[in-house]
């Protein structure tokens, strides 16, 4: 059983899903899709432990080799990948039963944890494949689950959003189809490895550049870089919380992982960063994005908002570490991947439970609840202290290997303003701070009660979490290393 | 109307290419259910466009840079019809030479498609089974067991009218649906398979609802029913790879099927394209049937609306004439 581990991760959770509709009884359907979950999760760790140990894993799908059929490849760097989001997929659907009985009718319930589950696959599927265009196909699947999750919301307006993400996500989808259907023009195969020693020869010709800067752009979008991350706060604002927590928690890591996984492994360093301007813009752009979507923070009222808008600000500083081009780098944005998976998982699941009490996540509606949910809340601010960077929590470790690589590199004003960036992390933490503890309840408003106990056992998990990878990084460091000096050849 | 001829037009295309399983499928999907499904989702929202706020500039440069970049692509592009381009020289000539040993299907794109990268096609029923779903998720509406009488007879009464139409198309549903599953069956030898299948048979169900109503259709296929089969084939789909598993070879490797390889990849292919036609057709159905649905959920709101404002009338006007 140990060999088939690649191809269980992707295909439990598939069967799982269709599965859900014989169930067809929302509590039930709960039960099974955490089962499922649990168990990709302890799948996943198996298989980073394996790969650890005994270094890349090939799965021959169908008994075809490499590049006549699809194969998969799991390397260190994929394996983290699955552990985050299993972890944070199996983490965030405890929670999912008591939080969808308010946001979503009866009779959607069931379609609501197929989804979920599709989901889920659609991203195991990117992350643990080896061929290009098996990566177009997962794609489809997550986001058609995810444009049909998100306009699941109570709210009319998360239509909307829902649609102007499927707009955007599908432009995206087709640059990177167009881009993957070139380069299957100028090498004859779709398979990672083996278009990376067949670019070697054709990497002079126009066709693959436009090819590199379609697959580039098109990633770009569904990971909502500064100017095309248009879509993504009213998708995450109206979207039921449930699904604003896993999404937050892991699309994004998705497609960062689809870049550093196309530029460093098909398209290879040398070619990615020499040949064209790539990383002075994703640069600039990684550093416009933390600034403008900080700024916007601030001025947001609903905390989704907030958060989703500090979301586009840490994808910001993934793209930074990413660009600065180093082993070291790549680590911090990896290390980032992880911890801002624990955060803002914790973080958006702790807005659900206030959804869950309140009905409603206006920052207005915070006052006074610090006294009334004491653990939600304080679950908010140590979140909060994650993402702006405070010692003893994660988002202090990705920071500082943030900053030791830029001044590795001897980009001195990068880390600047990577500490500048923190600064307004706090003012817009702070001000979802100042509602909850120094403000008295709102008048008129009945007396709230903490968040019940199934919303409390996640939140806490990431929250710990958040704490326990802040001290004792030996784990995450590890591997995140690990992966990104496999990446550069480094020790591999 | 122009997406059908887009369809049709782009299928031929195809047959030019030499694709013709693609160009089936063009022909079918893009010619045939998306157009309808497009004029499905007008009746339900209206056809009028509202008027513009703001001038696309924006998105006329993006536009423009995306088609100069395609262009820019294709300069460097192997000529068409090269046989020494990349395509021809290193994956494919092993599909063509060997594929009759290894599989045994005599139509390459099936044994592509179904077997030596059987796992994308699986994606891509998983991809339809999701849409299904999103539709579902979004557009069904909460079960209503009122009816009205009326409003049922004058739809009955429509179709009536449309005699030449029903009888022509009642003669002809019997051999759409024949055609289909030679399609399906026939998916190993000449072009065709479980997409074009699921398509042309969902097709003669689509037009046998337009032509008698949606509540007569939904006598005939139950639609929870549907929505099952959609589910059973990605399951049936996805239990062949598993079995294979059971018998000890990778995900959806069919040599172990049977005792002869050979056989044993007809048969795992034959499972799989059932599969594929059972999720397409339901699918389809089940989408054009919430699609149908909710439009009349709207016509008989209006219908509600109508009453009652009539009603209102008629009260306001005996209100008028008590006052006189």
């Amino acid at each position: 059983m140990l060999a088939h581990l690649p191809i269980l991760q992707v295909v439990v959770p598939l069967i799982a899903a269709p599965l859900c509709w014989f169930l067809n009884r929302s509590k039930l359907v709960w039960i099974f899709a955490l089962i499922v979950c649990a168990v990709t999760c302890v799948n996943s760790i198996l298989l980073l432990i394996e790969v650890m140990k005994s270094g890349t894993i090939i799965y021959e799908l169908g008994g075809w080799e490499a590049p006549w059929g699809i194969e998969y490849r799991i390397d260190k760097l994929n394996a983290f990948l699955l552990l985050i989001i299993s972890t944070i997929g199996t983490v965030v659907l405890f929670a999912a039963n008591t939080s969808i009985q308010k946001e979503l009718d009866e009779d959607r319930h069931t379609l609501f944890y197929s989804l979920y589950l599709l989901s889920l696959t659609g991203m195991f599927g990117i992350v643990a494949t080896g061929d290009a265009f098996n990566v177009f196909v997962f794609l489809e699947i997550s986001s058609l689950s995810a444009y049909a999750l998100i306009g699941l919301g109570r709210d009319r307006r998360a239509l909307w959003a829902a649609y102007q993400y499927l707009i955007m996500g599908t432009i995206g989808a087709t640059f990177i189809l167009i881009g993957i259907g070139m380069l299957y023009q100028m090498t004859g195969t779709l398979n990672m490895s083996d278009l990376a020693t067949r670019l070697v020869d054709v990497g002079h010709t126009r066709t693959v550049f436009v090819a590199f800067a379609f697959l580039i752009v098109g990633i770009c979008l569904k990971l909502a870089l500064f100017p095309l991350h248009l879509w993504l706060p009213n998708a995450y604002a109206y979207a039921p919380s449930i699904v604003t927590a896993f999404l937050a928690a892991t699309a994004t890591k998705v497609a960062v992982y689809l870049l550093i996984r196309f530029t460093f492994t098909v398209f290879g360093i040398s070619f990615s960063f020499t040949s064209l301007p790539l990383q002075s813009i994703l640069m600039v752009l990684g550093l416009v994005g933390v600034f403008a979507a900080s700024i916007t923070a601030i001025y947001q009222q609903n905390v989704k908002h907030i958060l989703a808008y500090s979301s586009i600000a840490q994808v910001g500083y993934m793209i930074i570490g990413y660009s600065i081009n180093t082993s070291t780098g790549v680590m911090a944005t990896l290390l980032h991947l992880f911890n801002h998976a624990l955060m803002k998982g914790g973080l958006f699941l702790a807005l659900g439970a206030v959804m869950y009490r309140i009905g409603s996540v206006q920052l207005k509606q915070f006052q006074g609840l610090g006294r009334e949910m004491p653990l939600t809340m304080s679950a908010i601010v140590i979140g909060g202290l994650s993402l702006i960077g405070v010692p003893l929590t994660v988002g202090f470790v990705s920071k500082w290997y943030l900053l030791v690589a830029s001044v590795e590199a001897g980009m001195w004003p990068v880390a600047v303003l990577i500490l500048l960036g923190s600064l307004l992390a706090i003012v817009y933490i702070w001000r979802i701070v100042e509602m909850a503890y120094f403000k008295p309840p709102l008048p008129g408003r009945e007396a709230v009660k903490e968040a019940p106990w199934t919303f409390l056992v996640p939140i806490w998990i990431l929250v710990f979490a958040n704490i326990y990878f802040g001290i004792d990084t030996r784990l995450s460091v590890q591997v995140a290393q690990a992966a990104s000096q496999s990446l550069f050849g480094i020790n591999p | 109307m122009l997406t059908g001829i887009y369809g049709l037009l782009s299928a031929c295309f195809f047959v030019v290419l030499d694709a013709v399983d693609v160009a089936f499928t063009e022909a079918s999907v893009g010619a045939g259910i998306s157009g309808l499904l497009m004029l499905a989702a007008i009746t339900i929202t209206g056809r009028k466009e509202a008027p513009k706020r703001h001038k696309p500039f924006l998105a006329l440069f993006v536009v423009l840079v995306t088609g100069s970049m395609l262009i820019y692509g294709t300069l460097d592009m192997p000529y068409f019809g090269d046989p020494e381009a990349p395509v021809h020289q290193h994956v494919a000539p092993r599909y063509i030479h060997d594929s009759m040993e290894e599989v045994g299907v005599p139509n390459i794109v099936t044994s592509v498609l179904g077997s030596y990268r059987a796992f994308d096609t699986l994606g891509e029923v998983a991809v339809i089974f999701t849409a299904g779903i999103g539709v579902l998720s979004l557009l069904s509406l909460p079960r209503r067991r009122k009816k009205i009488k009326s409003e049922e007879a004058t739809e009955e009464q429509m179709h009536e009218r449309h005699m030449v139409v029903r009888i022509v198309s009642k003669a002809l549903i019997p051999f759409i649906l024949l055609f289909a599953l030679y399609v399906q069956f026939h998916g190993d030898f000449g072009p065709g398979g479980g997409f074009q299948a699921g398509v042309i048979f969902a097709a003669a169900i689509i037009l046998y609802t337009m032509l008698f109503g949606l509540d007569t259709a939904k006598k005939v296929f139950n639609p929870a029913l549907i929505q099952l089969l959609a589910a059973v084939g990605l399951l049936l789909y996805a239990c062949v790879g598993v079995v294979s598993m059971l018998n000890g070879a990778n995900f959806l490797d069919y040599n172990v099927l049977a005792d002869d390889p050979v056989s044993g990849q007809h048969i795992g292919i034959l499972l799989i394209e059932l599969g594929v036609g059972i999720t397409v057709a339901s699918v389809m159905l089940s989408i054009f049937f919430n699609f149908d649905g909710r439009r009349q959920a709207q016509a008989e709101i209006q219908a509600e609306k109508q009453q009652s404002e009539q009603e209102q009338k008629l009260k306001g006007e005996q209100d008028v004439s008590r006052t006189l």
